[in-house]
């Protein structure tokens, strides 16, 4: 069992009477691991990260670091730091002293600050920028030396806010890779805040999804994207087609299901977990189209449905499929096996469509987001 | 539009911007200042007239004759800069990172006293200061020991005109330091704190004791009062204010961001306090004359006007001198940050 870096037992902020900010998360972000808080905004991301660097006293509850309880501890005495949004460097310092800030309240020697703080530009490759004042830096930069005054402490967590929001696109995608090289270099816990999922899913190891103040499913990316639990962490990362149903029976391994148009469904049995009344989903590309009638391998899911769109992009088709007049599901077809040009489904064309059951996902709504989903 | 007449343009706006200021500056300034000069090189009288002899005997007189009043209006100027300083930055720091939604409520009070006239408010200290005043009478009413003497007093002392100083000039100090202050991005303070920022303890209060122990002593000898009883009055304050008040994201970060407002207020209140003579006159004494009052006395009483004039120089030339000295310790890097204390 890994170490835990940080651990929120309970914790809550309320801001006044009627704002809950956070409400009751439990958190547990092992050593040396990336883990990001992923939400659409107002969903209490800051304020959690802001409560565990020490910035904002929970309303009730505790806050571990390294097993020390820090919950009533000042940020200058926590073993964290901060990359903050807007980067928040000191611009009537130096790029040097700025980087040195924090060894130098640490009363480090002189030479070494020297020493780390040349290594650390180095990390971040600014090197030869010491002299500049944080006005002179392009947002890439303030940001890499924002970086680099947060891990020259080598804290135990480093708590980051949405620190590539302020850049564009293709520097935003660059300084992915490099953040995630740099956080693999020196092995710090990174507990990383952002509302985009993609960035999310590239650069953790796990996330936590947060909705309204808590989270609704923890776990891999993979995980999330694989098997998503509620309807918000579905919709939250990437398309999916989700279909009620009831429970029929089992086969083997399996849980039959009762969708739409009387079509069963299978689902691995665990997944379902005894309920009756259920919503099942699928991901648009784990679909695969069928022409109405053909043979397709027995043990696949299997619905069929009329195309009311179809639209090219590139890569891939994107059809929107009517299924027993009741429910639209969404299929990506990669444009590999097309040959020649115009052998598209039409629109008003009858297809099938078939999946393999164990790319069918449960929704487990109404048991509660935070029912241990820790992978 | 044409390309010449673009370029015409982008080459005289800024002259035409400027333009109303070099007026003023040209009509009120310049030239008083030439005809000023010229009349401290005159000799002559009123009666008679002044004629341009290049005499620089206004000049030579004045170590002998008005190095006291030059003397007070330094030690004035600069004790009730620094005690407007000590009042308004905690002032200024309350409205600016506290005030809430009372921020304007306060700041209408800081120049609320603009409304009245500066000639009635110093003229209002006489009654505060006076002898029958509500200080002297509080100060009685505690000495229950009498310890202190029944003609104590502080009209016509110098603690009344520094005062008088301090009242009247406060408003110019606390503005410029809010402005600096509101203008602080508070996440800078929390990434001070985030790296390890934390109280000022133990140097805090050293320091604090030092600093205060010389500002006491500083006041104790400008009001002419027991320099060693300001000075270790100073030392307690300085002690309990480094060791509690001050951190070290105010001393790295705050306050490092606020000199450009530390440099405004305080040349808005040294300048005009150097040269002022209405509260030496109504609040001061003789013995606490200002070189305000000489000029003022000269211009318009004896209508002396070579040393009138050759005194305004001097002064004027002084505070460009002093002014330009400060500019250089503020604007440097060293006291903006950087070096450890
Ligand atoms: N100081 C505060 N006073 C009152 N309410 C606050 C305060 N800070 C945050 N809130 C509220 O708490 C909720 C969570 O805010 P938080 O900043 O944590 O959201 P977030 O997930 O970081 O959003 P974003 O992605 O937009 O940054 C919001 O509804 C916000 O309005
Ligand atoms: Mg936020």
């Amino acid at each position: 069992m890994p170490e835990i870096d940080v651990r929120l037992v309970d914790v809550t902020k309320r801001f006044g009477p009627d704002v809950v900010a956070v409400d009751h998360i439990n958190l547990e972000v092992r050593d040396g691991e990336f883990f990001s808080l992923l939400g659409p905004s107002g969903c209490g991301k800051t304020t959690t990260l802001r409560m565990i660097g020490g910035f904002e006293e929970p309303t009730s509850g505790l806050i571990e670091l390294q097993g020390q309880d820090v919950t009533w501890l000042p940020p200058y005495r926590r073993n964290v730091n901060t990359v903050f949004q807007n980067y928040a460097l000191f611009p009537h310092l130096s790029i040097y002293e700025n980087v040195a800030f924090g060894l130098r309240r640490r009363k480090v020697p002189d030479q070494e600050v020297r020493r780390r703080v040349s290594e650390m530009l180095e990390l971040v490759e600014l090197p030869g920028y010491e002299k500049r004042r944080p006005s002179q830096l392009s947002g890439g930069q303030a940001q890499r030396v924002a970086l680099a005054r947060a891990l020259i402490n080598r804290p135990a967590v480093l708590l980051l806010d949405e620190p590539l929001g302020a850049l564009d696109l293709k520097l935003r995608k660059q300084m992915q890779i490099e953040l995630k090289r740099i956080q693999q270099e020196v092995g710090i816990t990174f507990i990383y805040v952002t509302h985009d999922q993609e960035e999310a899913m590239t650069m953790s190891d796990r996330i936590a999804v947060m909705n309204r103040g808590h989270y609704e499913q923890l776990g891999t990316p993979e995980e999330l994207y694989e098997r998503p639990t509620t309807r918000f962490v579905a919709g939250f990362l990437g398309v999916s087609n989700m279909l009620r149903g009831e429970r029929l029976g089992e086969d083997g391994g399996y849980a039959v299901v009762q969708v739409v148009g009387g079509a069963r469904v299978r689902v691995p049995r665990e997944r379902l977990n005894g309920r009756a009344a259920v919503e099942v989903g699928v991901r648009p590309e784990k679909i695969r189209l069928l022409s109405a009638g053909a043979p397709a391998a027995e043990q696949l899911n299997r619905l069929d449905g009329r195309i009311l769109d179809a639209s090219y992009m590139g890569v891939s088709t994107q059809y929107i499929v009517r299924v027993a007049d009741e429910a639209n599901l969404t299929v990506y077809e990669q444009n590999v096996e097309r040959t020649e040009e115009g052998s598209l489904h039409r629109p008003g064309e009858m297809v099938s469509l078939a999946w393999t059951p164990e790319h069918t996902f449960v929704i487990h709504e109404g048991t509660g987001g935070d029912a241990g989903n820790a992978g | 539009m044409s390309r010449t007449s673009h370029l015409l343009r982008r080459f005289l706006t800024p002259y035409l911007l400027l333009a109303p200021g070099l007026l003023w500056l040209i009509v009120f300034f310049i030239f008083p200042t030439v005809q000023m000069f010229l009349y401290s090189v005159s000799t002559g009288s009123v009666d008679f007239g002044y004629r341009l002899t290049w005499s620089f005997a206004a000049f030579t007189q004045i170590p002998q004759e008005f190095s006291r009043q030059f003397a007070n209006s330094i030690l004035y100027g600069t004790l009730a800069t620094i005690l407007t300083f000590l009042i308004s930055y905690p002032l200024a720091y309350f409205i600016a990172f506290r005030g809430g939604r009372y921020k304007n409520v306060i700041l209408f009070l800081v120049i609320a006293p603009f409304f009245t006239s500066f000639l009635i408010r110093t003229i209002s200290w006489q009654i505060i200061l006076g002898d029958n005043g509500p200080v002297i009478g509080l100060i009685h009413t505690v000495d229950v020991f009498h310890q202190v003497p029944q003609n104590f007093t502080f009209m016509g002392e110098p603690i009344a005109v520094v005062s008088g100083l301090v009242y009247n000039f406060l408003p110019f100090m606390t503005l410029p330091l809010y402005v600096a202050l509101e203008r602080i991005d508070l996440r800078l303070i929390e990434a001070a704190q985030d790296l390890y920022a934390g109280p000022w303890r133990p140097r805090g209060w050293i320091y604090g004791a030092l600093g205060g122990a010389a500002l006491g002593g500083l006041v104790g000898f400008g009001i002419s009062w027991s320099v060693p009883a300001f000075a270790a009055a100073g030392a307690v304050l300085g002690t309990l204010i480094g060791g509690f008040f001050v951190s070290e994201s105010f001393l790295r970060v705050t306050f490092p961001l606020s000199l450009p407002g530390v440099f405004a207020g305080s040349l808005l209140t040294f300048i005009p306090a150097l040269g002022d003579y209405v509260n030496a006159t109504l609040l001061g004494s003789p013995k606490t004359q200002m070189i305000g009052n000489v000029i003022q006395a000269r211009f318009l009483e004896s209508n002396d006007y070579p040393t009138a004039s050759a005194l305004s120089f001097v002064l004027m030339v002084g505070i460009i001198i002093a002014v330009m000295a400060y500019a250089r310790v503020l604007g440097t890097e060293d006291l903006s940050g950087g070096v450890t204390i």
